[in-house]
């Protein structure tokens, strides 16, 4: 069965994926721990992709596919026919750079779904990445989280911008979908609903 | 002090049935430990010791006589009958049952409270200055900003699961006592030329693992982005902090990998996409959380009163506790009252239901009902009428919170340290017990004078151990319990890190190091010099000559 949550007009269903997730082969590469360098500190302790696992990855030749941010940028070429008819879309991980992206394909709406690789629960880089999406760059599309995804995260991936949800596969989505709406009243602005409460009601009353 | 509205108390009460939950897939097996931690968290809920701790909220320390005497219903009925209150304003208890945890949340808010934020890696409860609001040297009420903030910050969704804890304090004071310096983010309200309430901002400051103060990053912010500004600078924070070390990853580290220009340059940037958003605070918002700390209904009384002055004439008892516990207000014929404790040979900052119970009487007798937690863990009557000091000196001495040390050596600001904390190095409770026995003489607590000592049992520094006058680490050697000494340390607007003196002490030998460190203040200091103003004239090294001169000769 699926456990994929789907968001539709703020109605959350559990939805078959047409999408096929690409991922990078395993890599030979130590991860990076450490490293000094201002320019790296974000990749601090954080596998680096090599350009052997870019130029290995293995494309499925038809349907619709979530490329590595990595692939999609150096493979570009190859994918072209596939991206224009919308084919295409592309998963990052929370330590990557979304700029990257951004530079590489200026109109992120060409995209039908972008996801975001969380691969630890407590890794909050996630919500971060989702509000830039939406209101730095005007991402329009389906916006999904997958990896360490279970329900206690859902409230707040929903808040920052995120439409669909693969949760991790020993959990129930079923159950999960619950909590998409733990909590009916939000005090600050965020993706979802702009307006801070002081905006929405008039609380002197 | 802030009521909640219908949507304030819907919060709360979802956040109960969230969490009551939460604990059933728990107990049920539908979590693991590692799913439920941060979970339970984010609810105050630590697995200590010898059971679980539970943090309550005491947002910027403020509470009414009804939550008082609740709290001391709960650590009545679910807990030992006492509770602690902690360096950041808050309450633990320390045995409550995981089981009951729910229904005890489940109580709290139906009076207005919660444990919401009071751990894990998100924006913890914000401090601020106990007598905010009526300091005579108060420039701006920072409560009604603090409780803007407090809302924004609850569930923020962006910021729900940081590198690690972010604590942020304000203050509005000319002498800083919220150590807004010592905090991920600093907020010091003041009036700007314009005479608009403005903020200067700080960012990196820390007591854990790697004290350090914190830098300034904006000198002038306008109130209204008090919001968005945080939010740029948690942002930056929450994408590029560490991750991969939890003793790297407050924002202080990042602060200093970068730099502090590089990182304000990088914060400017994103405030420059978040100005002025929705989360900018409108002139009726701060109106309307204003309105609820309004100045209280004083009576107009001239600034003497003669029953007072006698009783201060004829009782040197009663003198002696005017002298340390009661404080300057800015409304003629009040002050504010310091409960102390820090009684001499019991747990720093503990109180029992009872004492609970009989604040909550006083506060509602003689202070409009309400009352503060200091971040230094005493209660703080804020506006009793001179004419009342007397009786509530008689009340409060009777239940043991009318020691007149506050301020003085054995006002002893100390963790929970290794008899609750499963994190301890060493034991921290009964370190400050001895040094307050071997001090128990009221004459000559009083001749020693002003001064703060801080005793954490780990690195972690929940005593704030590295701005004391004195302070105290616990420290792990070869598995057995040790503790190393430094002298220095300062809170407020000339804030400093102490220095260590030297290798570190068993336990026994603590009361009579600290003796030793008082015995060259007293032989060296000048008239009207203060402890720390002399360890900042003479340096570390006379102390450090006097405590370690007999180890050298045994040696
Ligand atoms: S300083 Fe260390 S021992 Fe004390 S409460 Fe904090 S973590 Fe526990």
């Amino acid at each position: 069965m699926s456990n994929l949550i789907q968001l539709n007009q703020g109605i959350a269903n559990i939805a078959t994926d047409a999408w096929t997730l690409v991922q990078l082969p395993a890599s030979q590469v130590e991860e990076r721990k450490q490293a000094g360098k201002v320019v790296l500190f974000k990749l601090t302790g954080e596998n680096t992709v090599t350009n052997e696992q870019i130029a290995t990855t293995a494309i499925p030749a038809t349907g619709k596919i979530i490329v590595p941010l990595s692939v999609f940028i150096t493979r570009k070429n190859e994918l072209a026919s596939r991206i224009q008819q919308g084919e295409v879309g592309v998963w990052l991980a929370t330590h990557e750079v979304l700029e990257h992206l951004v530079k590489d394909q200026p109109d992120l709406n060409t995209l039908p779904i972008i996801a975001i690789h969380v691969e630890r629960f407590a890794d909050g880089r996630i919500f971060s990445l989702g509000t830039l999406l939406r209101t730095r760059y005007g991402y329009k599309n389906e916006l999904r989280a997958f990896g360490d995804v279970l329900r206690d995260q859902l409230y707040f991936l929903k808040r920052s911008g995120f439409t669909s949800f693969q949760i991790r596969a020993d959990r129930s989505a079923q159950d999960a979908i619950a909590s998409l709406n733990d909590f009916s009243v939000p005090y600050q602005g965020a993706v979802d609903e702009p307006r801070p409460v002081f905006q929405r009601y008039n609380r002197t009353a | 002090m802030y009521k909640y509205d219908a949507i304030d108390q819907r919060i709360v009460d979802e956040r109960v049935a969230q969490y009551r939950d939460q604990t059933r897939r728990f107990l049920a097996g539908e979590l693991s430990e590692d799913e439920f931690r941060p979970l339970r968290l984010q609810n105050g809920l630590y697995i200590q010791r010898h059971a679980p701790m539970l943090r309550i909220a005491v947002p910027y320390g403020m509470l009414s006589s009804r939550q008082l005497r609740k709290l001391g219903d709960i650590a009545k009925k679910h807990d030992k009958g006492y509770g602690h209150f902690s360096t950041r304003q808050n309450l633990q208890l320390n045995w409550p049952k995981l089981e009951d945890t729910p229904e005890i949340l489940a109580e709290l808010a139906s009076v207005e409270m919660h444990a919401i934020q009071t751990s894990g890696n998100c924006i913890r409860n914000i401090t601020t200055d106990q007598f905010a609001g009526i300091a005579p040297d108060e420039v701006i009420d920072p409560r009604a900003m603090a409780e803007i903030m407090r809302q924004w910050s609850t569930f923020h969704p962006e910021f729900a699961l940081l590198p690690r804890k972010f604590k942020i304090a304000v203050s509005g004071t000319k002498h800083d006592r919220a150590v807004v310096q010592a905090h991920d983010i600093g907020l010091e309200f003041y009036t700007d030329a314009q005479g608009k309430m403005a903020i200067k901002v700080w960012v990196g400051g820390g007591l854990g693992r790697t004290p350090i103060l914190g830098s300034v990053i904006r000198e002038h912010l306008e109130w209204q982005h008090a919001l968005t500004y945080c939010e740029a600078i948690i942002r930056v924070y929450n994408l590029h902090g560490r991750r991969d070390n939890m003793y790297k990853a407050r924002i202080k580290i990042l602060v200093k990998a970068l730099g502090i220009d590089e990182f304000r340059n990088q914060v400017e940037t994103e405030w420059a996409h978040l100005q002025g958003s929705l989360n900018t605070i409108t002139e009726t918002e701060l109106k309307r959380v204003g309105q609820h700390f309004e100045t209280m209904p004083y009576e107009t009384l001239p600034s003497h009163d003669a029953s007072f002055d006698m009783a201060v004439a004829s009782n040197p008892a009663f003198a002696a506790w005017v002298k340390r516990c009661v404080h300057p207000h800015k409304q003629a014929g009040y002050r504010a009252v310091t409960l102390s404790l820090k009684p001499h040979g019991k747990a720093p900052g503990d109180a029992t239901s009872e004492q609970m119970w009989t604040v909550a009487e006083l506060a509602e007798q003689y202070s409009f009902g309400e009352l503060r937690v200091s971040h230094e863990q005493n209660l703080i009557l804020a506006d009793v009428k001179l004419s009342d000091l007397h009786a509530v000196w008689e009340k409060a001495r009777a239940a043991g919170l009318a020691t007149p040390n506050i301020g003085l050596l054995t006002d002893i600001v100390c963790c929970p340290g290794g008899d609750f904390c499963s994190l301890a190095n060493a034991k921290s409770i009964p370190i400050a017990e001895a040094i307050q026995m071997q001090f128990d003489n009221l004459d000559y607590l009083h001749d020693i004078g002003d001064i703060e000592l801080n005793v954490s049992g780990c690195m972690n520094g929940c005593g704030h151990h590295s701005v004391g006058h004195i302070g105290i680490l616990g420290v792990d050697k070869d598995g057995s319990e040790w503790y190393q000494v430094s002298i220095g340390g300062k809170q407020g607007n000339d804030a400093s890190l102490g220095t260590v003196i030297g290798p570190s002490f068993s336990a026994d030998e603590m009361p009579e190091v600290i003796q030793k460190l008082i015995d060259v203040y007293i032989k060296e200091r000048t008239p009207e010099e203060r402890f720390i103003d002399t360890v900042r004239r003479l340096g570390v090294a006379p102390f450090k000559a006097n405590v370690y001169a007999k180890e050298e000769i045994a040696a």
